[in-house]
């Protein structure tokens, strides 16, 4: 039991990582992001190619999963740069979908569907697996405190400032003379990259990675997490992930105790129970625990009076 | 080699045809309700299974078992949207589409829960192929074409004659137009769900008559069926088929250059290269 709370503890911090790096995407800058489980691949692949076939040290692993997937994320960024969101929409779904369907089918680099086992992870085999999970644990929690730190700097940053006024309305921030593309484009490598870099962490984890690991489900889970959360909240993109975590597993339980359900069923209820559930809190809390609380500054006195205006107008 | 290339033209073109009747009520939906809705994913499948349990069950021959995947996807496009998706139109289309990707896992796994992940085939005569100088095509092939031919004809006769489908093209063309020209939008956008995610059905089950179907039947298609609309110009109803062909055409072209393992990611580099270079599409964003 304590070895599954860990194991439940890590997972939902790599989740609330992922919850992050979306938050900055879709929360920040409104750039929807349906695809978030291809850049999630995208770093876990990466970190698995350098890590066990090039011998690189782990934390370089992680490090280039992040600048690798960040680039990607600019690239489809510029390509979808002008158009509406919808388009990105289609795009990062597609993009997710190419991902999964190349790691499927080179077999050369990715081992196929089979996926690729023995990745290594820090200290595994010289600990025992218990404490290699508590060991874990603490790095999964120092990425989750790290990346918190920054995505809170960037939201009250100058950068964070324009993401949301580009979020809100972009021609207005076009005005300002800010280059929009180009801020859109920073902000989904950034989001991107961290995603990225939660792949790695994950794939360092669970030491083994495959296509069937990088569904669609995923990128429900996580958008389940940031809108139950608080869209545009950084705490609350950490606790929607637990709260993520702690609901599946409930189903879990839960469908177990239906009776007469076959293995498949009880699958299909609690991916079921995940879609319902994302359908009912946009209806019904679309803010999420944490609202984002925007500080409105008052319009500054108008001078005097009307009158006083017109007669300063006057030559 | 000539002979081997018409082949695969002639096998593209028939996917083609095939591919166009989701990707028109993709289109449809998108030119109406300005959202990009993911369930036309789900709704191929449960169309899929309709005329399964249509054509199995109950002994329908297939050419009748269409109506009922256009039937049942179509009623289930309807309540969905009405009851889940609508009410969200207000908070933006990207909240939307989010909550119809979330509706694509809802109704898949509905899907899984009655009928598991097992392959599932038609209850089909077998025929031998025909042979048309040296081209190979089958006379379910044949069938096939013929059937979303006729739905498009039916469409395009909808669409050109009668008073519903002159406004379902105004909302399209210009919603605030039609408004003041009295044309009620929630008759229109429950018109052009039922008829979108009907026709989405409608594919899924010819997709499925070509193979075999299972609950992912619908969401394998999606690719080609955003390429296809995005191809031709999202909201176009001739841009979805004039993308549909050309994706269709492509994909088995790119086997000769990529292999068959990356049919599928020929319609996201489509999507890529005409976002790049011709971003309203080939036909350009009117409705029709």
């Amino acid at each position: 039991m304590e070895n599954y709370l860990i194991a439940m503890v890590t997972f939902a911090g790599i989740y609330g990582i992922m919850a992050l790096g979306l938050n900055v995407i879709w929360g920040m800058a409104g750039m929807v992001n349906l695809g978030l489980v291809g850049f999630f691949a995208f770093g876990a692949y990466t970190t698995t190619l350098l890590t066990k076939d090039f011998g690189v040290p782990i934390g370089l692993g992680i490090a280039a999963a992040f600048v690798t997937t960040a680039i990607a994320g600019v690239v489809v960024a510029l390509v979808t740069g002008r158009m509406r969101g919808d388009y990105l929409a289609i795009v990062t779904l597609g993009f997710s979908e190419t991902v999964r369907i190349t790691a499927s089918n080179e077999i050369w680099l990715t081992n196929g569907t089979d996926g690729i086992s023995g990745i290594p992870g820090p200290w595994r085999g010289e600990v025992s697996p218990e404490t290699f999970n508590l060991i874990y644990l603490g790095i999964v929690a120092g990425f989750v405190l790290v990346v918190f730190l920054i995505m809170q700097r960037v939201r009250y940053a100058p950068l964070g400032r324009v993401l949301r006024g580009i979020r809100d309305d972009d021609q207005v921030v076009a005005v300002a003379g800010k280059n929009v593309i180009a801020i859109k484009a920073k902000a989904f490598a950034l989001g991107a990259g961290v995603l990225g870099m939660a792949g790695a962490i994950y794939a360092h984890y669970t030491s083994y990675i495959a296509p069937d690991g990088f569904v669609p489900l995923i990128t429900i889970y996580i958008v389940l997490s940031l809108t139950a959360g608080g869209t545009g909240s950084n705490l609350g993109a950490i606790v929607g992930a637990f709260l993520v975590v702690f609901f599946m597993e409930s189903t879990r339980f839960l469908t177990a105790v239906v009776p007469g359900l076959e293995a498949v069923q009880q699958a299909a209820l609690r991916e079921f129970l995940i879609g319902a559930s994302l359908i009912v809190i946009l209806h019904l809390r679309p803010t999420g625990l944490f609202p984002e609380r925007i500080t409105r500054h008052e319009a500054p006195e108008p001078p005097a009076s009307g009158a006083a205006l017109k007669e300063r107008s006057q030559p | 080699m000539f002979f081997e290339l018409a082949q695969l033209v002639v096998n593209g073109l028939v996917a083609g045809t095939i591919l166009a009747v989701p990707a028109i009520g993709f289109t449809a939906i998108y030119g109406v309700l300005r959202f990009p809705n993911f369930a036309v994913a789900s709704h191929a499948t449960i169309g899929a299974f309709a005329g399964y349990v249509a054509n199995v069950n109950f002994g329908i021959p297939a050419w009748g078992a269409v109506a009922f995947a256009f039937l049942i996807a179509g009623l289930s496009g309807v309540l969905n949207d009405e009851f889940l998706l609508k009410p969200l139109r207000p908070t933006g289309p990207l909240t939307t589409a989010i909550a119809s990707v979330a509706l694509v896992i809802v109704l898949e796994n509905v899907i899984r829960f009655f009928f598991g992940n097992d392959l599932r085939g038609y209850d089909l005569p077998i025929f031998r192929d025909w042979r048309i100088a040296e081209i190979r095509i089958g006379p379910q092939q044949v069938e096939n074409i013929i059937i979303a031919i006729i739905a498009m004809a039916i469409l395009f006769l909808f669409l050109t004659f009668t008073r519903m489908g002159k406004a379902m093209r105004a909302v399209a063309d210009n919603p605030m137009l039609a408004s003041i020209k009295g044309i009620n939008a929630d008759m229109v956008g429950r018109l052009v769900s039922f008829v979108g995610m009907g026709l989405a059905g409608l594919g899924g089950m010819l997709i499925g008559l070509d193979t075999s179907i299972d609950p992912l039947t619908g969401f394998r298609a999606i690719l080609p069926i955003f390429a296809a609309a995005v191809v031709g110009g999202l909201g176009s109803i001739p841009g979805a088929v004039v993308g549909a062909l050309t994706v269709g055409v492509g994909e088995e072209l790119s086997i000769v250059v990529l292999g068959p393992e990356y049919r599928s990611v020929f319609g996201f580099l489509a999507i890529l290269f005409v976002l790049l270079f011709r971003p309203r599409g080939l036909l350009g964003e009117r409705a029709y």
